[in-house]
């Protein structure tokens, strides 16, 4: 079997809260609680859920635009957690990030030739290979080699997207982290860019993480999914079973809330009750189970629930006491 | 708590509403001659992508459009009452009580230094007269109308206490507090995670069941209309480009804008490999191209071999029952 290009274990990461007139530490928000993630190369794995669960934040950490609190990120066989500033570098060039606002993420007073040279200029690249380079990205994500001269005020949202794209692909990454690449743009667009992203795999052999809260944007694109509920990952598998067999109540309910573009479809739609708990208090137990539908008391508000692999299916991960764990007797939902 | 429709007819009855913004670049014709009628009781969605003008066309419905925008030409009748023609102060009269709004941001839209319940019952004292205690009395009773758990304690949570979701149910509440005949919905799930905002469709649909309350439904997402609406009107770059019957609209869309946009949006469970794309992007407003303006990403034209579509501009043409587009396509001479 093939080595995981990327092996996260164990990663926490907390953020402190503070409060009061003298801005004391009040207590920690844990973002990432504990992750267990492998990537393999040349697949895309997409990473959702809602606000606030830690999927950017897990991104980030995994790029070390976070240090985060304990575990380890394993790329390539060395834990980039242990790197000092010089040795990051290595890493920096071959692991890039493409940001969900096309409009903050450049430099106003740059021009887009040199917003997406400048990795390149730090990596020691000359001038005129620089530009052969910007000139190849630019026609990679489907822009002219003239619109390296252009300042990104001239460029419409689906374009700076692109010019977002081009900038990561320009040091030749092996992988790249897509926080919510589409989610500011408009439906027509962001197919393009959804295809766009698509044909780069397939083409440049790229391995991605993609992030975001639509499920059904990261099922167009991503080979395997892991689903994020308040800084955990409760299922992770293939699209493809993660879509017809849902395990965990909360990727069931999370799949059945997203409204289907079809109005002859009638279904069966699991409404959770309440809002997301503050990750400042999380729920005892299993984190959900305040809001799960099949939640057996003195069970899932009691003990923490681990991943574990669902009977017969060993790719296939799900924490969830009643339906992976030891307590499936007393699941009443599923026959 | 609502009031009976006073007449048979429409509720709402848009003709001719040219909505123009007089920049210093140009004028820019936001909404350009928009047709449309909303029934009692009924769920009209009003789908486009940013810039086509389906948020001025409901500002302007409630006269809050705001320099340098003007409503240049056009009629607005609401039970047959035209609304352009009403003083600011009638007008007024008819915001909050006959007609309101919801926006997509509700913890922005509420006043932050009021509680949720003083703004509710704001709507009782400025438009039933009631004093403090009776109107408090009735924005309970609201509160627990729209769902909201432990609305006792919750009437007095000033905005920054409450969660998105907490705070869209009581901006729905705040606006059906009068019992309006119409709800206009400006995006108001577009800023919610997807399980809360299965939560707010629910909440529309029993307003609308419950109530008999009209609702302008303005989304840019189709899956939501597919879900809730009765009725579509597609617009776009200021016009209405297509209306039809919801299930019509997606079983059988007629305009090539409305297919090109429901063949590229990404649908939960339905594995494509590839989606479809509108090339190009919305035309700009201040210098819109002769003939249609969807002509220039149009490939349905290309395709045909139509010369008018770049010269002279369709109008809606009936295609089926109760069912407009404004297409060549679909006109008897359009050579």
């Amino acid at each position: 079997m093939t080595e995981p290009l990327l092996s996260v274990r164990g990663l926490v990461k907390t953020y402190p809260v503070k409060g009061g007139a003298l801005q004391r530490i009040v207590g920690t928000v844990k973002a990432v609680d504990g992750v267990d993630l492998d990537v393999y190369p040349g697949e895309a794995v997409g990473l959702v859920g809602e606000s606030g669960c830690g999927k950017s934040t897990l991104g980030r950490a995994i790029l070390r635009l976070e240090e985060p609190d304990a575990g380890s990120v394993w790329y390539d066989g060395t834990d980039i957690l242990t790197l000092g500033a010089k040795e990051l570098k290595g890493y920096r060039r071959a692991a890039q990030v493409v940001f969900q606002d096309p409009f903050s993420s450049l430099d106003p007073r740059t021009t887009v030739g040199d917003s997406i040279s400048e990795g390149l200029r730090v990596h020691g690249i000359g001038a005129k290979e620089r530009a052969r380079r910007v000139a190849d990205v630019l026609e990679l994500v489907g822009l002219e080699p003239y619109h390296a001269k252009r300042y990104p005020h001239e460029f419409s949202g689906g374009q700076r997207q692109r010019i977002g794209i081009a900038r990561a692909l320009a040091v030749e990454p092996r992988f790249i982290v897509l926080d919510e690449p589409v989610s500011a743009l408009d439906v027509s667009i962001q197919s393009q860019i959804l295809n766009l992203l698509k044909r780069l795999q397939n083409d440049l052999g790229l391995t991605l993480l993609f992030i975001a809260h639509d499920l059904s944007v990261v099922e167009h694109l991503c080979d395997r999914i892991a689903v994020m509920y308040l800084g955990k990952i409760v299922e992770v598998s293939s699209r493809d079973i993660l879509f017809d067999r849902p395990t965990h109540p909360y990727t069931e309910a999370l799949l059945s809330a997203i409204p289907i573009p079809d109005p002859t479809v009638t279904r069966e739609r699991i409404l959770l009750e309440g809002d997301l708990p503050s990750p400042l208090h999380p729920p005892s137990g299993c984190t959900f189970h305040t809001r799960c539908p099949i939640a057996v008391t003195g069970v899932c508000d009691t003990f923490s629930p681990e991943l574990r692999s669902v009977p017969g299916e060993p790719d296939h991960l799900a924490s969830c006491h009643l339906r992976t764990g030891e307590y499936t007797h007393l699941d009443r939902a599923t026959v | 708590m609502t009031q009976a429709t006073a007449n048979g007819g429409p509720v709402l009855e848009i003709r001719g509403l040219k909505t123009h913004f007089f920049t210093r670049d140009g004028v820019v014709k936001a909404v350009d001659g928009v047709d449309l009628t909303v029934e009692a009781g009924e769920i009209v969605g009003l789908v486009g992508e940013s810039g086509c003008g389906k948020s001025v066309t409901s500002m302007s419905v409630l006269r809050l459009v705001q320099d340098p925008g003007r409503i240049v030409d056009g009629s607005i009748r609401f039970q047959g009452t035209d609304l352009l023609g009403l003083s600011d102060k009638e007008i007024r009269n008819i915001r909050g009580d006959r007609i309101s709004m919801i926006f997509q941001q509700p913890i922005s839209s509420l006043n932050p230094v009021y509680t949720a319940g003083f703004q509710i019952a704001e709507v009782y004292r400025v438009h039933r007269n009631m004093k403090k205690g009776p109107a408090r009395d009735k924005a309970l009773e609201v509160l627990r109308e729209v769902g909201i758990p432990d609305p006792e304690r919750r009437i007095d949570a000033y905005p920054h206490e409450l969660s998105g979701g907490m705070a869209q149910r009581i901006m729905i509440a705040m606006a059906l507090a009068a019992g309006p005949e119409l709800l206009i919905a400006d995006e108001p799930t577009t800023a919610l995670d997807v399980t809360i905002q299965a939560q707010i469709i629910d909440l529309m649909r029993d307003v609308r069941e419950d109530l008999g309350t009209a609702i302008i439904l303005i989304t840019h997402d189709l899956g939501i209309v597919a879900e809730i609406a009765d009725r579509v009107a597609v617009m776009y770059a200021g016009e209405i480009v297509e209306e039809a019957d919801v299930e019509t609209l997606f079983t059988d869309p007629k305009h090539p804008y409305t297919r090109g946009l429901i063949g590229s949006i990404p649908v939960a469970g339905a594995r494509r490999e590839w989606l479809d794309v509108i090339p190009g992007r919305v035309p700009n407003l201040i210098d819109l191209p002769p003939g249609c303006r969807f002509a220039p990403r149009c490939r349905a034209r290309l395709e045909n071999d139509l010369t008018i579509c770049t010269e002279r501009e369709p109008a809606l043409l009936d295609v089926g029952e109760n069912h407009t587009a404004r297409c060549w396509l679909y006109s008897e001479g359009r050579r």
